[in-house]
């Protein structure tokens, strides 16, 4: 038990000192990197749902992009519509997801395999279409989210993406807190052996339809807040904030981080940044057209997915696991 | 012209399952090969037919190596494994079933007249040829798998537990017709089972494995009377 | 009337349901994936069709392509990728989730792929007879030469299907590989080679699905993603594993969405899609056509 509250302790630690140091580092770099750095902290929590969901309850979602949609549309009607505070926003987010979660979780998460990652995908594509059907929802255009400038006391000189990111990076630094301590307790153990072995688990008295739903339920009420930081990163949610290539991304991310090990999350999330930027590059320098823009990224990431399916199945972690003990021998 | 296994070791994920096994079957002679469930009876055999790759060893059926080929390959020279649990398609018919074999075969006419011969062995079958084979007794199934395997033209017969679940009087025929077969077609059989009395009964020489090791080797005559096979397997 | 009106409708729009519902079926009972790369196929077919119908003016031509098109996608992808993938992942948890991701990351590559060559816009395939609707007396029915050209065309496609499959050497070497692999093999079949057929059909079954259903509407990389969501649909009401089901659930969704369209709303489509997936996947997980019992591992 002692070694127990040690890990915890020492994990309790680590944020804080993490969080310290990212606070520093947003001092000293420009503009664009706050901004990207608030981007790979909301991928970094994104990914670390569906790590949670897939990698240790063994339900491959392939729809976080519409969990985050829901987070997303219910952060920006709280703060557009009730004209609630941008942090109430952000809570309202985890909650409406987290419920949507519970409700699709007694659906489709007693069942798995195809049932579950075809409704999930099936989710992704149907959303946004879904969002267009009801006004309330701004349809095409939107509804703006704004969480407003910083604080005056940050002095005059902090930026509108410092403050992005310092939301952004304290929230999913919160939320990887609490879902790294939730894997290493005992919903974390029982996740684990019914995803090794479900009729196993179930005869040792666990009951895996319940622990199914509480991950999806908790996977989507966490995807639910990065949707919201994602929103308030553009400022806006529109049914073009979630399209399918989000929920693809979210998954790359995912697998190249190493679905089974929630170390790395951030590894996954700055792969996703830096994807578009390798593009840019790369199509700034073939002088290339309009449409390889459009295109290159998608390809990029799509290649990632399978190149890590392919070569580090179950991620790069695994895969110097391996090397390892290949030289041991 | 015979089927000669050498040092053979197959491992079932960590486990070592079959470990340095070595046996030789002449041209149509029975072998049987006989143990307690878990002494990696199935695992031999698997790794005959090609379901399986083995560690370490060698396999030759005339000469030829049948390790490391895929299991289609072997049927279709004659290497026919037909697997426990009365492997049949449960979802297709009974002449469906037998038909799988001829889907390959050149020769349509001698493909009809093996269908024909299998329905002489096993008048059952022909009564039952358009029902669904999972509708079967567990009898009919045992049959009909072996009835595929003979539309095969097979040489060499591998078989795995055909009496498992079946009634006394039922293994008694079953056994009864693949001694025929033997005979009769000049095959050469090996035959995996825990029901060694029976097994021994219609063999020419019986092969004992226990925790994946050979424990013996000798004519199925003599292993019947071996007073520590006796204890050990046969149950008196 | 109107009655009779929408269900007409739904039968045009079921017909092409159950063909997407039925490439998807195919690829499952056979490897056990659910190919979401079949969108993608679908599409790239599509794309190839469209090309031949500019160049040679002829939708039939066209339609042919597209099916041919699909037919080689299919059967290179399983040759080249899933052999590869099945042979290379093997171990490990990832066991479970790996050829799904494939099947993902296939479908993003291809789709990027078809937006550099095509473009993102909308382009659009001229049907060879008018969209417009028969007219019985002085009324016009919403259904025309368009549906009943898909409403054939379809037919035409199941009935050789079926013939293939209940008929044929290859049809019962198809229909055994995808019940049991292993005996099978031990029978003699050459269940790789037959897999790579059936992955070829399927993706014929896509392309046609892709052509006929960009005739009514427009075709750009992401036309085929909402025909996938259908054909998913269509498939777990048919059970996932039935041939038949797979039609049938293409039928009974093309109705249900006709009828939610013509006496609710029409935002109803995507609503009353996830509202059958929902009660089907709560009430009878099996599959409303399937005999066998459910799969829910």
């Amino acid at each position: 038990m002692q070694s127990r509250f040690d890990s915890a302790r020492k994990r309790f630690i680590a944020f804080v000192l993490l969080g310290w140091i990212l606070l520093l580092i947003s001092d000293r770099v420009g503009e664009l990197r706050n901004y990207q750095g608030a981007f790979v902290a909301m991928y970094s929590l994104a990914i670390a749902c569906l790590i949670l969901l897939t990698g240790y309850s063994g339900q491959l979602s392939l729809g976080q992009g519409a969990l985050m949609a829901v987070g997303g549309y219910s952060a920006a009607l709280t703060a557009t519509k009730l004209s609630w505070h941008p942090v109430v926003a952000l809570i309202m987010a985890v909650l409406v997801a987290g419920l949507f979660g519970l409700i699709i979780g007694f659906a489709v998460a007693r069942l798995s395999g195809p049932y579950l990652s075809g409704t999930t995908l099936a989710l992704a594509i149907a959303l946004p279409s879904l969002a267009n059907t009801f006004p309330s929802l701004g349809a095409e255009e939107g509804i703006i989210f704004d969480v407003g400038k910083a604080p005056t006391r940050f002095g005059e000189a902090f930026s509108q993406y410092k403050w992005f990111f310092w939301i952004s990076a304290l929230a999913a630094l919160i939320s990887i807190w609490l879902i790294a301590n939730l894997l290493a307790s005992k919903f974390g153990r029982n996740w684990k052996a019914i995803r090794d072995n479900q009729t196993a688990a179930a005869l040792s008295g666990l009951n895996p339809g319940r622990l199914k739903v509480t991950a999806f339920a908790i996977s989507s009420a966490f995807s639910g807040l990065a949707g919201a930081l994602l929103v308030m990163l553009i400022s806006a949610v529109s049914p073009s904030a979630f399209p399918l290539s989000l929920s693809f991304l979210i998954l790359t991310g995912a697998v190249v981080t190493g679905v089974y090990n929630l170390r790395g999350v951030v590894f996954g999330a700055l792969v996703l940044v830096v994807i578009p930027e390798i593009a840019d590059a790369v199509v700034t320098s073939l002088g290339g057209s309009e449409r390889l823009t459009s295109t290159l990224p998608g390809f990029l990431v799509s290649l990632l997915l399978i190149l890590a399916v392919l070569f580090t199945p179950n991620g790069p972690g695994h895969l110097i696991h391996f090397r390892k003990k290949n030289t041991k021998k | 012209m015979t089927l000669v296994v050498n040092d053979l070791t197959v491992d079932h994920g960590s486990i070592r399952a079959v470990s340095s096994v070595s046996f030789t079957v002449p041209t149509g002679q029975l072998a049987t090969i006989i143990g307690a469930n878990g002494a990696g009876k199935t695992t031999l055999l698997r790794a005959l037919s090609g379901l399986i790759q083995p560690k370490s060893g060698s396999a030759t059926w005339q000469s030829n190596s049948i390790l490391n080929q895929p299991p289609e390959r072997l049927a279709r020279a004659g290497i026919l494994h037909v697997a426990d649990g009365k492997s049949v398609i449960a979802e297709l018919s009974v002449k469906e079933n037998l038909s799988l074999p001829t889907l390959w075969q050149r020769d349509k006419k001698s493909a009809k007249s093996s269908l024909d011969s299998v329905f002489q062995i096993f008048p059952r079958l022909a009564e039952r040829i358009n029902q669904n084979a999972g509708t079967l007794s567990g009898g009919e199934r045992q049959m009909l798998a072996i009835g595929r395997a003979i539309v095969a033209k097979p040489k060499l017969l591998l078989l795995d537990e055909p009496s498992l679940g079946l009634a006394p009087l039922i293994v008694e025929q079953i056994f009864q017709t693949i001694k025929r077969l033997q005979t009769e077609m000049k095959l050469t059989v090996v035959l995996v089972e825990q029901n060694a009395m029976s097994a021994l009964k219609i063999a020419d020489e019986g092969i004992v494995l226990n925790l994946g090791k050979v424990v013996a080797v000798d004519s199925a005559q003599k292993l019947l009377n071996d007073p520590a096979v006796k204890a050990a397997y046969l149950g008196f | 009337m109107k009655l009779f009106d929408t269900f007409l409708t739904g039968l045009s729009t079921g017909s092409i349901y159950s063909l997407m519902s039925i490439a998807l079926v195919l690829v499952w009972r056979s490897t056990r994936v659910i190919n979401f790369a079949q969108a993608g196929q679908a599409v790239l077919s599509t794309y190839v069709g469209y090309e031949i119908i500019v160049r040679t003016n002829s939708f039939w031509f066209g339609l042919i392509a597209a099916m041919i098109a699909g037919a080689a996608i299919g059967a290179l992808i399983d040759f080249f990728f899933m052999r590869a993938l099945f042979k290379r992942v093997k171990s490990g948890p990832i066991v479970l989730v790996a050829p799904v991701v494939a099947t993902l990351g296939l479908l993003g590559i291809i789709q990027a792929i078809t937006g550099f060559i095509w473009g993102l816009d909308n382009k659009s395939i001229t049907p060879p007879v008018t969209t417009g609707g028969f007219t019985i007396g002085d009324r016009t029915l919403p259904f025309g030469p368009l549906n009943l050209l898909i409403v054939v065309a379809v037919t035409v496609s199941l009935l050789i299907l079926a013939i293939i499959f209940q008929r044929t050497n290859i049809g019962l070497s198809l229909r055994a590989s995808a019940f049991s692999p292993e005996i099978s093999k031990l029978s003699g079949i050459k269940v790789d080679a037959i897999r790579t057929f059936g992955w070829a059909l399927s993706g014929a079954a896509g392309g046609l699905a892709g052509i006929l259903f960009v005739s009514n509407s427009a075709l750009n990389p992401n036309a085929m993603d909402v025909l996938l969501v259908f054909g998913f649909v269509s498939a777990v009401i048919g059970g996932l594993d039935s041939l038949i089901g797979a039609v049938a659930g293409g039928f009974v969704l093309g109705m249900a969405i006709n009828f939610a369209v013509a006496y609710i709303d029409t935002q109803m489509i995507f609503p009353t899609t996830f509202l059958i997936l929902i009660l089907v996947l709560l009430l009878k997980p099996s599959g409303l056509f399937s005999r066998s019992k459910g799969r829910r591992d």
